[in-house]
Formats: C-alpha cells, sequence, structure tokens
C-alpha cells in the first residue's frame, strides 16, 4: 500500500504500472486468435443485422436490371486485403447472380492483381457460363489517379484502350455501348485510400449530374471521412469487415433463399468469420483503457495524497 | 528560363481544366490537358525507378549504416522489373516450345505472380496486421480521462467500439423498443452519421476553401513554391 495514499489496489496498480508491452502483445495475439481457432473448428459465425448503409448497396445492386453494366475500381492494395476482399467478393456475387455486366479497373498498381484473383474466386469458380469479354473484362491498372477519372468521363476507350490481356476496347462486346463513365449506371469502388472513392464522387458521380450511382466498401480508416457524402452523393457504404460481414449475411440470405438447401461455402463467409477476432480485440481494448485509466487515476490521487 | 516554363504551363493547363467545366468550347482542351496528364504520369513511374536506384546505389557505394537494405531493395526491384517486363512465363508457350518461360506471364506459377503471392501479399498483409499490438499498446498507456475532452473522446471510443461487434448487442440488445436508439449498435451508427458527419463537413469546406485560395495562387503565378527552391537562376 506504500506509496499510494492507503489504496487497497496498490499492488494491482504497481503491476499495471509496470507491465511490460509484451504481455499486451500476447493478450492481444490471444484475443485474435483465440475466435479465429474456435470459428475454424466450429464453423459458427456471429449473427450480424445490417445497417441502413449496407442495405443500401444490397438494394443498389438489386435493382439494378439485369444485364445492367456495373464498373468496379478496385483502389486497394494486399495490405487493406483484410478487411476488403471479403466485401469486393460478395459485391462481385451478387452482380454475377444477378446476371450484370461487370468492366473491372484499378487506380492502384496492385489493384488489378486483386481483381485476377476475384474474377478467379467467385465468377470462374461458381459462374462458369460467364464469358471473358461477354460478361465482365479487367482492364487492369492505369496510372493518372483523378486524371483518368476526367479522362473516363469523356471518353472510355481513351481512358482504357486496351484490357490486361491486350484486347483492343473497341472489340470487347461487354463495353459495347459504353463510351463514358455515366454509362454505368453503377459504380463500386473497393476503396483503401487515394486516389479512391472521395476522389470518385468528387470527379465522377457530382460531374454525372446523378446519372451514377456510387457505392463504395471502404477500409474503417476512411469510414469516417466518406459519411458526409452518404446517402446523397454515395448511395451506399460497407464501413470496413463490419460493413463486410452485415453486407456478406444479406447476399447469402438472399441467394440461400432463391436457391434452396444450397450451403455457402467458407469463401463466401469470410467477413462474418472475422467478425470474430474483432470482438476479442475490440474487448481487449476496452479492458486496456479501463485499466490504464484506473493506474492512472490511482497514480493521481497518490500525488495528491503525497503533497496534502 | 527553369523556372518561367513550369510555371507558364501550370498557368495555361490549370486555367485550361479549370475552363472545361465551365465553358463547353473548352472542354476538348480539358480533354487534352487530362490525356497529357496520363502520359506524365506514366512516365513518372521511370522518373520515380531511377530515384530509387540512384538513392539506394549511393547508399550501397558509401556503404552508409543499413546498406544491406538498400541492396535488397535494389536486388528485389531488379527482380521484380524483369519478371514484369520480360513477360517471364511459367511454362513454355505451345507456338515456341524451346523457349522456356515464354508462355503466358498472367499464367498460375509464372514469376512475375509468385513473386506477388509469395511475397508482397504476406510482407504487406503482415505490415498492417502488425497495428494492431501497437494500438492495444498505446491505448493502455496513452488513452487517459484527463479532462472532459477526453472523457467524452473516451465514452465515443466506448460505444464504437462495442457498438461496431456483438458485444453491443449483448450488452444492450435488451433496452425496448422505445429506447432502441440507445443501444449500442444503433447509437455507434448515430454517432457515425451525425457527429462524425457535422465535423467532417465542416472540415472539407474548410480545406476546400483552402485548396481553391492555394491553387488561385499557383494559378496566377504568386505563389511558386511548388516549384522547389532549386534552380532559381
Amino acid at each position: 500500500m506504500d506509496g499510494y495514499g492507503g489504496i487497497q489496489v496498490s499492488g494491482f496498480v504497481r503491476f499495471l504500472e509496470s507491465l511490460d508491452r509484451r504481455w499486451i502483445y500476447l493478450a492481444m495475439a490471444i484475443a485474435v486468435a483465440g475466435p479465429i481457432i474456435y470459428i475454424g473448428l466450429t464453423g459458427k459465425t456471429l449473427p450480424e443485422t445490417a445497417t441502413p448503409a449496407a442495405q443500401a448497396v444490397f438494394d443498389a445492386i438489386e435493382e439494378l436490371p439485369s444485364g445492367g453494366h456495373v464498373l468496379f475500381s478496385f483502389d486497394f492494395d494486399p495490405a487493406s486485403g483484410g478487411e476488403l476482399i471479403p466485401m469486393a467478393t460478395s459485391i462481385v456475387r451478387q452482380c454475377a447472380a444477378r446476371g450484370h455486366k461487370m468492366v473491372f479497373i484499378a487506380l492502384w498498381p496492385l489493384g488489378a492483381q486483386l481483381v485476377d484473383e476475384t474474377i478467379k474466386r467467385v465468377i470462374t469458380a461458381d459462374y462458369p457460363h460467364m464469358k471473358e469479354g461477354v460478361d465482365y473484362i479487367n482492364f487492369g491498372y492505369q496510372a493518372g489517379n483523378e486524371a483518368v477519372m476526367k479522362v473516363m468521363l469523356t471518353d472510355f476507350a481513351k481512358a482504357f484502350p486496351n484490357s490486361s490481356n491486350g484486347t483492343p476496347t473497341t472489340q470487347i462486346p461487354v463495353v459495347h455501348g459504353v463510351t463514358r463513365a455515366s454509362d454505368f449506371p453503377l459504380l463500386v469502388t473497393i476503396s483503401a485510400g487515394y486516389p479512391g472513392a472521395k476522389e470518385w464522387i468528387q470527379y465522377v458521380v457530382s460531374s454525372s449530374g446523378g446519372r451514377i450511382k456510387m457505392v463504395t466498401g471502404c477500409t474503417g480508416v476512411q469510414t469516417p471521412q466518406l459519411y458526409p457524402y452518404y446517402p446523397t452523393q454515395l448511395t451506399g457504404m460497407l464501413g470496413a469487415i463490419k460493413g463486410a460481414a452485415e453486407y456478406e449475411s444479406i447476399v447469402n440470405d438472399a441467394i440461400c433463399k432463391a436457391h434452396p438447401g444450397t450451403t455457402t461455402p467458407a469463401k463466401y463467409l469470410e467477413a462474418q468469420r472475422r467478425m470474430g477476432p474483432q470482438l476479442g480485440a475490440h474487448l481487449l481494448m476496452v479492458v486496456l483503457i479501463i485499466l490504464g485509466n484506473i493506474a492512472f487515476f490511482a497514480q493521481k490521487r497518490a500525488a495528491a495524497g503525497a503533497k496534502s | 528560363m527553369k523556372r518561367m516554363i513550369p510555371m507558364w504551363i501550370a498557368i495555361v493547363a490549370g486555367f485550361a481544366m479549370l475552363f472545361s467545366a465551365f465553358f463547353p468550347v473548352t472542354e476538348s482542351l480539358g480533354e487534352i490537358f487530362g490525356d497529357m496528364f496520363n502520359v506524365v504520369a506514366a512516365i513518372a513511374f521511370i522518373l520515380g525507378a531511377g530515384s530509387l536506384a540512384k538513392i539506394n546505389l549511393a547508399k550501397v557505394s558509401r556503404r552508409d549504416p543499413g546498406w544491406g537494405y538498400a541492396a535488397v531493395t535494389l536486388a528485389c526491384f531488379a527482380l521484380t522489373l524483369a519478371a514484369g517486363l520480360g513477360k517471364i512465363g511459367a511454362a513454355p508457350n505451345p507456338k515456341f516450345a524451346a523457349l522456356a518461360w515464354s508462355g503466358d506471364e498472367r499464367a498460375e506459377g509464372a514469376l512475375f505472380g509468385w513473386i506477388y503471392e509469395s511475397a508482397l501479399v504476406p510482407i504487406t498483409s503482415t505490415m498492417f496486421a502488425l497495428l494492431a499490438f501497437y494500438v492495444a499498446s498505446a491505448a493502455f498507456r496513452a488513452f487517459r480521462a484527463k479532462n472532459i475532452d477526453a472523457i467524452l473522446l473516451l465514452s465515443t471510443a466506448f460505444i464504437v467500439l462495442l457498438g461496431r461487434t456483438f458485444a453491443g448487442v449483448v450488452l444492450t440488445g435488451w433496452f425496448p423498443d422505445w429506447a432502441s436508439g440507445l443501444r449500442l449498435e444503433n447509437f455507434s451508427v448515430y454517432i457515425m452519421q451525425v457527429f462524425n458527419t457535422a465535423g467532417n463537413r465542416a472540415i472539407i469546406i474548410g480545406i476546400a476553401l483552402g485548396v481553391a485560395a492555394t491553387s488561385l495562387r499557383i494559378l496566377l503565378g504568386v505563389d511558386r513554391s511548388w516549384m522547389g527552391t532549386g534552380g532559381s537562376k
């Protein structure tokens, strides 16, 4: 109790004050690994209720008539893949199930590879009847950030003269009738930063005079920055892995309802599975903040007691 | 001259882009400068590669502290560049069976894809995942309820942290319907949509005004700091 003005928890407070950060790292590792192992073994996921922003993403894709053009921009790299790949997977799955024509581009250099992976994971694996060039196409990466968006507003083929495999844009059936960005009724951007969702809103959605609807899946860091645009310029938004899990559960429910008796493959449950580790990590953060403050106030009280 | 030419390029291109948004007559001029920007952006990659090589080669040749990292950077850069530009495939092309690695460079097992899959993805994902550990340590040591502002920040953090997980549902899911707005999952959405939006909009408007003012200074040639301090003669 010495040095703490008679506080009974002095030993505990001393322990907190001298706690080595490696114990915190270990606690975080357990908080994250525990749910991963449990969910991996049992296959159980936590239930999700969709927020209006996530429901709006689903509705925007559902409301588009079957065969409508959807422009996807993969504006992220593998570093943000933990949050963004599950939502990209589910959005592409819903579009494929609805029979939409999908046009993929990337404004981040590594986005093109992520497009290829998503196409393989969803379209090639589960929708083999969809043909490259007819139902979907990957135009790959284009340098220039906002300038690419500006050029797309007036001439899509000028911004992307060839697909990623070298086919001239004019010879690709899926983009016949598409001359400019505003010919896409729906724009989906999977965004991790700059250039990303914010630039698409500022340079394309705002300039199209409301002809393009835009939905986005973005990282947790970007979510607060994009709320000011929702729901006027931004029709729907999936914020971080939580938004991805909500949206994933709606898509899975809708597909299971349309095809009763089918089971959902594990690759379409990734976001919901990751909500377990997120729960563990968030709870630990709350506990750590409380413990840190207990130590802080005990120290403050002891200092005040010593003065008096 | 070194400063006058870039300045006039910026003025002409800037005004062309500005007017193209307001006057349909100048729309095509804006497109031309947009195309030129895309070409310049692509060329900037060469400049970037040259800069990376120059800095790291200098470090290696001077044997600066950590020159080994510079050597690894250069080796990885050269390997990736060769794999990408050389379009090295995994197997021989059926048309040219005698030529090894002449197959599709985008096929499974090709060198460029292998570098991406086996090195880049794990490295970047690991770096990002490490954040959780640092944030946890920082939360324990720095997040203190020192004053009213900090208490508000802490309370908001608790609501959002719990509201974004199933813990929110467990803790407050039993609240009656008339108090459903106070359920953590709903309250966290309310905080994001109302308080966060209001604050962010104020920041966005402020930034926009600042950008407009700075842009105007550059367009009029008043602000030349973007050209740097070198080569003033």
